[in-house]
């Protein structure tokens, strides 16, 4: 598959557009259907294919970090976010937090934990298998 | 500031979730992977300890997450029986992550190590404080994943045939629990389990509610190892390193006892005349069957095993006859036995790095070149086997003393001749690997010395010095066991916390 050379030009920018609806679908998850879940999906989608055309040392210098430390990072964010409630006004773990008036809050920090582990995790699968 | 009840309710189970994360983000820096272990393992020792120190005063304590109010939220739950568990797990959670620091098998396996250990503990964590079915179900999920991980780090061809085996038995298990929340909810309209204890005696259709019961008995059963639903367990954890089995040894299985516990004090108390004396018959077969099974082996792991089976049914004991006292002897006898059984896999461990192998045949002599390491064997094995002044001998006392009471003797008859057999193993590990002459034309390994003999050692004589304390200084022990035995055929405290009103 690597000599195709439609798949090769074409892998950077299916990977970006994926990115852009991942992101859509990740906030769209707020009030419709959407969120961390699916949008994490639809985001390693895109790595995959980027990964299937140029090989996945590619997709991996890319990420930069390992797949696992994304996860790690998203897991990370999503446990933080329940702690404003419990460090600043005396709710219990995990209870929404806004900021001040605007529809940003926890939740989004949360769902944007569930995306990294997502792509981390499904990522942390395929990629081995497409080790030369 | 948030009450003190959020705090300490959410920190057991966020601590270790911080050190998964943080532990899977730092892959390829095991020095700051360590540190964070360490300090994550001290910290939740920390809030366990005041956990169960506000439990044992004030009674039971609930936190709705997100503030969703019970029973639609998530709610989590400490009583005494939960929060002592949490505590022991936190012990457990440090005393595996320091015996893997000296356990050459485990060694370039540690960047998945510390994250799927730290899962691990999440779970069960997660699972004793879990105040509603599905909850109890997504820990046991966290639990099932991290230890399939756990279980394949260092495997080879037979570790992953082991650990195929585990995750199909286990998945079996996981989907009878669902389908048996489904019906549940189906019944009742509510997964809380405080709710649940309120509304299932209402349910129209108690046919019904019987089923339920039955397939979370099943369900329960097979996480716990109890026989017929065993099999799973001396298919699998023979093949793990020394600090996996202590783990896996210490927690897994106690979290379907706990479990069972939790089910037939809080939702179906006495109600369903054919659950004592199933769980009774379950209890005598999986105490013989397992302590036969060890008897028939003679390699140190899958011996240890099986015994993981037995002593099992000695819990069963307590939740068969549900008397406080019986009670009481189950919870003495999960907090001694999650220690012991720790504390046995780990010094396996050191008996295959002093002595080269896990397999009696190739072992001997040992006492002659390391006798400490014979007398910190010699406290965890005779206290499973139930010899005083240890702590397997006051578990032991209050279960069968409950039996006699109760009038169950053909139980208690069955408990007493399972602890000679325990002598038995424990004894036959003792003989081979300690006292006979090594076997000749093996060169020995080298001594176990210096930094290696401190971790692998440390851990196991920190958890002998436990066993001595319950075992000479029985009387808070036995007191807390007692009180927590009460609390739990009390109920009202603990569907109060829950739900609001008075007890």
């Amino acid at each position: 598959m690597k000599e195709s050379l439609i798949l090769q030009s074409s892998a950077r920018y299916v990977l970006w557009t994926s990115l852009a609806v991942s992101l859509f679908i990740l906030l769209r998850g707020h009030n419709e259907p959407g969120g961390g879940f699916i949008g994490g999906l639809v985001g390693a989608l895109g790595f995959v294919f980027h990964a299937l055309a140029l090989g996945q040392g590619a997709t991996r210098r890319l990420l930069r970090l390992d797949p696992l430390a994304w996860a790690g990072l998203g897991l990370l964010a999503a446990a933080l976010a329940g702690l404003p409630a419990l460090l600043h006004h005396g709710e219990p773990f995990l209870t929404q937090q806004w900021l001040a008036g605007t529809p940003i809050g926890t939740a989004l920090l949360f769902d944007l934990g569930v995306y990294l582990v997502v792509v981390g995790f499904a990522l942390a699968f395929v990629l081995p298998f497409l080790e030369e | 500031m948030a009450r003190l009840a959020d705090w300490l309710l959410a920190l057991p189970i966020l601590l270790p979730l911080l050190a998964c994360a943080g532990g899977a983000a730092l892959r390829g820096r095991p020095g700051a992977q360590r540190m964070l272990t360490a300090a994550a393992s001290a910290a939740m020792l920390l809030s366990a300890a005041l956990l169960l120190g506000v439990v044992d005063r004030g009674g039971p304590i609930a936190s709705q997450m997100g503030d969703w109010a019970p029973p639609f939220g998530i709610t989590l739950v400490a009583d005494r029986l939960a929060a002592a568990l949490v505590l022991i797990t936190a012990v457990m959670y440090a005393a595996c992550a320091l015996a893997a620091r000296g356990d050459a098998a485990l060694g370039e396996a540690e960047p998945l190590w510390h994250p799927l250990l730290a899962a691990l503990v999440t779970g069960v964590a997660g699972a004793f404080l879990a105040g509603d079915l599905f909850n109890l179900y997504v820990w046991f999920e966290v639990m099932l994943i991290a230890s399939f991980g756990l279980l394949v780090l260092k495997a080879g061809a037979a570790g992953r045939d082991a650990a195929v085996k585990y995750a199909v038995l286990n998945l079996v298990a996981t989907s009878v629990f669902l389908i048996a929340i489904g019906l549940t909810y189906g019944l009742a309209g509510t997964l809380n389990l405080a709710d649940l204890a309120r509304r299932l005696p209402e349910a129209p259709n108690q046919g019904a509610v019987g089923a339920v019961a039955f397939l979370l008995l099943a369900a329960f059963a097979a996480k716990a190892a109890v026989f017929p639903l065993f099999f799973w367990l001396p298919a699998s954890y023979h093949t793990a390193p020394a600090p996996v089995g202590a783990i896996f040894a210490a927690l897994l299985t106690k979290v379907g006892v706990y479990a069972l516990i939790r089910l037939f004090t809080l939702v179906f108390p006495g109600e369903l005349p054919w659950v004592g004396p199933l769980i009774g018959l379950a209890a005598a077969l999986t105490m013989v069957v397992g302590v036969l099974g060890a008897a028939a082996h003679w390699e140190i792991r899958r011996i240890l095993s099986f015994h993981i089976i037995s002593q099992i049914g000695y819990m069963l004991v307590g939740i068969a006859i549900a008397t406080p006292l019986a009670l009481a002897g189950a919870v003495l006898y999960m907090l001694h036995h999650i220690v012991v059984k720790a504390n046995l896999f780990l010094v396996a461990g050191a008996i295959r790095r002093a002595g080269g192998s896990f397999s009696l045949a190739a072992l001997g002599g040992l006492w002659r070149r390391d006798p400490w390491l014979g007398l910190l064997f010699a406290v965890p094995a005779l206290s499973l086997a139930g010899l005083p002044p240890l702590s397997g001998f006051w578990a032991k006392l209050l279960v069968i003393r409950s039996g006699l009471e109760a009038e169950w003797y053909w139980l208690a008859a069955v408990a007493l001749a399972t602890g000679i057999l325990t002598l038995y193993s424990m004894l036959k590990i003792w003989l081979e690997a300690f006292w006979k002459a090594p076997p000749e034309g093996q060169a020995a390994p080298p001594p176990l010395l210096g930094a290696e003999r401190a971790w692998l050692l440390a851990p196991v004589a920190a958890l002998a010095l436990i066993t001595l304390a319950i075992g000479l200084w029985t009387e808070p022990f036995a007191a807390f066991a007692l009180a927590a035995g009460e609390e739990l055929l009390g109920r009202e405290a603990y569907i109060a916390a829950v739900l609001g009103g008075t007890p």
